[in-house]
């Protein structure tokens, strides 16, 4: 059996994360390094067979739609991680502190007074057009003014060094049991290496979630209800409702288990009706509600957002956030940052087309073989035309579509995400990864170290979604200061 | 606990104890047929499920290949094999959060060995595939008794399969005794061994009886499969098993609701029988009126605890205390 080496690695044309241009390790990830080459032959190709076993068995899968049978797919795992430098962790850090504040401050803005459009930093038609604003949401107070409690925004790193935000998630944000799990089966697998690089745990998550969850109780209560909210087995991130679920220690119900009564919302439990204090709800906006709504939604629950109104349950996220998840309203986040801070982003959005603009729109219909273009509600990777892949009559397509429908689309220049060693057959190449760091928000904002690494395992591919042929690394926050990582033997 | 949760673990558990003695009967109606080779043999067991209409439409003739085909992989049949351990699992699969893994694994094990048997037709409906369910089966019950906390979950799972476990045996005996004796001038005789020690032994119970009663009567039989109490598949341990887990898992008016009743009512019932007064009364009518009661104290259990039920709980507990019942 040959040993893996990374004597042929190849690290020209990206930034690569693990390696300096000279191929010696970047800082961090000396000893992951020194690991891997003393390693026998076959050794960690057995482990990454070992922990896709472990994987399997543990059953984290998730359900592709339109797959035949909605088959679970176990998600694709390499074995070595992604490291973050200690340095590169604090400038992410505080940027997303930064940009939650903002967008949470936007939110709230645009379901009361909307002074970010009256001030003329937002038009007002793009607001208007942006799918996700739920007008039932007008004039809503969430406790303690909170909207986004659990966000995942994705972070890519482009040849230049520089670490850009691509999107935010703050809907139904996933992968964090991903994360949880792939730190798991590592440290099962290489003990030692933990202790000696310094990688910050992330085994407090669920204690961390919960917590926020019930710091946003309803009247400022102490030992609220708390639960997550799940559509059921057959969504495809339902391995993760039930995850979380279990390590907060909280109940996991479908909209069938709840009932509101005396504008308050109970769960049908052996012993009667039990009332309900926090939703951790992983159910769409759309399908919250029968009464709110969409009118045939089989997964929520009648009366729910009456009982939010009257300030006697809290939602997390809280139903509107996902106005924030539009594509060209991601484009003013920059803006939002100077608005409601008065400060200059940390973390900078990748550069944006916005087409509604003519100027814009003009260079991007001239320049469609070179941008990723893409719609402003679709997600993972859909809707979207990759231009230097795309053929003529795609890009003949999609310029129809942005002539009818202008609003609703952005580009952006093609990034040359940065690679992390990956395990190919007998050798190791360079993948494309992003990266998806984990946000809360109850008394204070709080970033989980390090977050979900996708990595696009089809060689040369940029598309690192679960759906589309990606998989996924450990991500490593090695912080040389800290070694107290004992705390995450207990997950 | 979610009534949704309870309803579920419950079912599971009812469903794994029905594909034990459904194998445990067919294999020892296998066993017997060796040394009595006839058609009548095979009857029995389908009058036993109460599903005679739908074998007669699907399969006419009692032949083995007929009966254990339907009672063991007929996919379409509710009450096969196949579809009980499927039942289970599917139940299983959307309490996954509330069951031990290696409990949610072992029957995961135990489906993919059913399915894969039925895939390759009705000779592998066999013995040594009966014995490869029963193991299964006691494999996961052993598993699960031994991983999960006796809280409400186990104690869902423990009424659901000792209930299905009396109701079972009650089949049993009824089906067995209306066959074997249908002439009351025999009441009180030393009846054919073989074929009372067929019943006995397909609930594994009759080197136990030998112990205990040495010959075989019809007295001894009902007082062994029906009222003891230390026999784990008599119909009055069963009965008690099930009273004992549903007085602990609680509910606001647990003094007094419809299913503590029926359940002390019926183990009472049990309690104060002698096997002359069943015999005399005649066991049919016994069994046909033990079997009702039984299925109104499941109805009991899911209007008590599965339903979805208005009544207030008394006092609101807190998330730490909650936690330990659930």
């Amino acid at each position: 059996m040959t040993n893996l080496t990374f004597d042929a690695y190849d690290t020209t044309g990206y930034f690569d994360e693990m390696f300096l241009e000279d191929r010696s390790p970047r800082q961090g990830a000396e000893r992951l390094l020194q690991r891997i080459n003393s390693l026998p032959p076959g050794e960690l190709r057995a482990r990454q067979q070992e922990i896709e076993s472990a994987l399997l068995r543990m059953g984290i899968t998730f359900t592709v739609y339109g797959d035949q049978a909605g088959t679970e797919k176990i998600f694709p795992f390499d074995v070595i991680p992604r490291i973050v430098q200690a340095s590169d962790w604090r400038h992410i850090e505080a940027g997303l502190k930064q940009r939650i504040n903002a967008l949470n401050k936007f939110i709230d803005d645009v379901y009361h007074d909307q002074l970010i459009v009256k001030d003329e930093i937002l038009p007002r038609e793009i607001l208007e057009k942006a799918k996700s604003f739920r007008p039932q949401c007008i004039g809503l107070n969430p406790p303690k003014g909170i909207w986004c409690h659990i966000t995942g925004t994705d972070l890519v790193r482009h040849t230049d060094g520089a670490i850009y935000v691509l999107e935010d998630n703050l809907r139904c944000p996933s992968g964090v049991s991903y994360v949880l799990q792939n730190r798991l089966v590592m440290k099962r697998s290489f003990p030692q290496l933990f202790t000696d690089s310094g990688v910050r745990p992330v085994v407090n998550y669920p204690s961390q979630l919960f917590q926020t969850l019930s710091s946003v109780a309803p009247h400022g209560m102490s030992d609220p209800t708390v639960v997550v909210l799940t559509p059921g087995i057959y969504n495809s991130a339902y391995y993760e409702h039930s995850f979380l679920a279990q390590q907060m220690g909280v109940p996991l119900v479908q909209g069938e288990d709840l009932v509101v009564e005396n504008d308050r919302v109970y769960m049908f439990t052996t012993d009667g009706l039990e009332q309900v204090d926090v939703i951790y709800r992983r159910i769409d906006d759309d399908f919250l509600d029968p009464e709110s709504f969409r009118p045939d939604s089989m997964l929520g629950v009648p009366g729910l957002l009456n009982v939010y109104r009257k300030g006697n349950v809290a939602l997390c996220n809280a139903p509107g956030t996902g106005v924030a998840d539009d594509k060209v309203i991601y484009a003013y986040v920059p803006d939002m940052i100077r608005y409601y801070l008065d400060q200059e982003p940390i973390l900078p959005n990748v550069p944006t087309y916005i087409c509604q603009r003519e100027e814009d729109r003009k260079y991007v219909l001239a320049h469609l073989g070179e941008l990723v273009v893409k719609a402003a509600n679709e997600a993972g990777g859909y809707g979207m035309l990759v231009g230097p892949h795309s053929t003529l009559d795609e890009q003949r397509e999609f310029a129809q579509r942005i002539e009818a429908d202008p609003r609703n689309y952005i580009a952006q220049p093609t990034l040359s995400l940065s690679r992390v060693p990956t395990m190919v057959g007998d050798h190791f190449e360079g993948r494309h990864v992003d990266l998806r760091p984990y946000v809360l928000y109850g008394d204070s904002i709080w970033v989980l170290p390090g977050g979900l690494t996708r990595v696009a395992l089809k060689k040369g591919s940029l598309v690192v979604n679960s759906s589309q042929g990606g998989g996924s690394k450990d991500t490593w926050v090695v912080d040389i200061q800290r070694t107290d990582t004992a705390d995450d033997s207990s997950i | 606990m979610l009534s949704r949760v309870g309803s579920s673990i419950y079912w599971m558990a009812r469903y794994v104890e029905r594909a034990e003695n459904l194998a445990r009967f067919i294999d020892v109606t296998l066993n017997v047929i060796l040394d009595h080779s006839t058609e009548e043999q095979w009857e029995p067991l389908v009058r036993a499920t109460g599903d005679e209409e739908y074998f007669d439409k699907h399969y006419g003739a009692f032949t083995s290949e007929n009966v254990r085909h339907f009672l063991t992989f007929d996919r379409d049949y509710s009450n096969s094999i196949l579809s009980s351990v499927s039942m289970a699992r599917e139940n299983a699969r959307t309490v996954r959060e509330a069951i031990s893994s290696e409990a949610w694994e072992t029957l995961n094990e135990f489906y993919l060995y059913v399915k894969n048997a039925a895939a390759t037709g009705v000779t592998s409906a066999n013995s040594e595939f009966f014995t490869g369910v029963k193991k299964f089966s006691h494999l996961f019950g052993g598993i699960f008794d031994s991983t999960m906390s006796r809280d409400k979950g186990w104690h869902f799972a423990n009424i659901g399969r000792y209930l299905e476990r009396a109701d079972k045996i009650s089949r049993i005996l009824d089906v067995k005794y209306f066959t074997l004796l249908p002439n009351v001038a025999a009441i009180g005789t030393t009846v054919d061994d073989l074929l009372w020690s067929s019943v006995l032994r397909s609930v594994s119970g009759f080197e136990m009886f030998r112990k205990q009663y040495h010959t075989i009567t019809i007295h001894r039989i009902v007082d062994f499969l029906v009222l003891n109490t230390r026999f784990p598949r008599a119909i009055h341990y069963c009965v008690r098993t099930a009273g004992d887990s549903l007085s602990q898992v609680g509910g606001p008016e647990c003094e007094s609701n419809q299913a503590l009743l029926l359940v002390a009512e019926i183990e009472g019932h049990l309690a104060n029988t002698h096997n002359e007064t069943i015999i005399n009364g005649g066991l049919h009518e016994f069994i046909d009126a033990l079997q009702i009661s039984l299925n109104g104290l499941g109805t009991a259990i899911n209007d008590t605890y599965f339903s979805r039920r208005r009544t207030r709980t008394n006092t609101r507990m807190s998330q730490s205390q909650r936690s330990l019942s659930h």
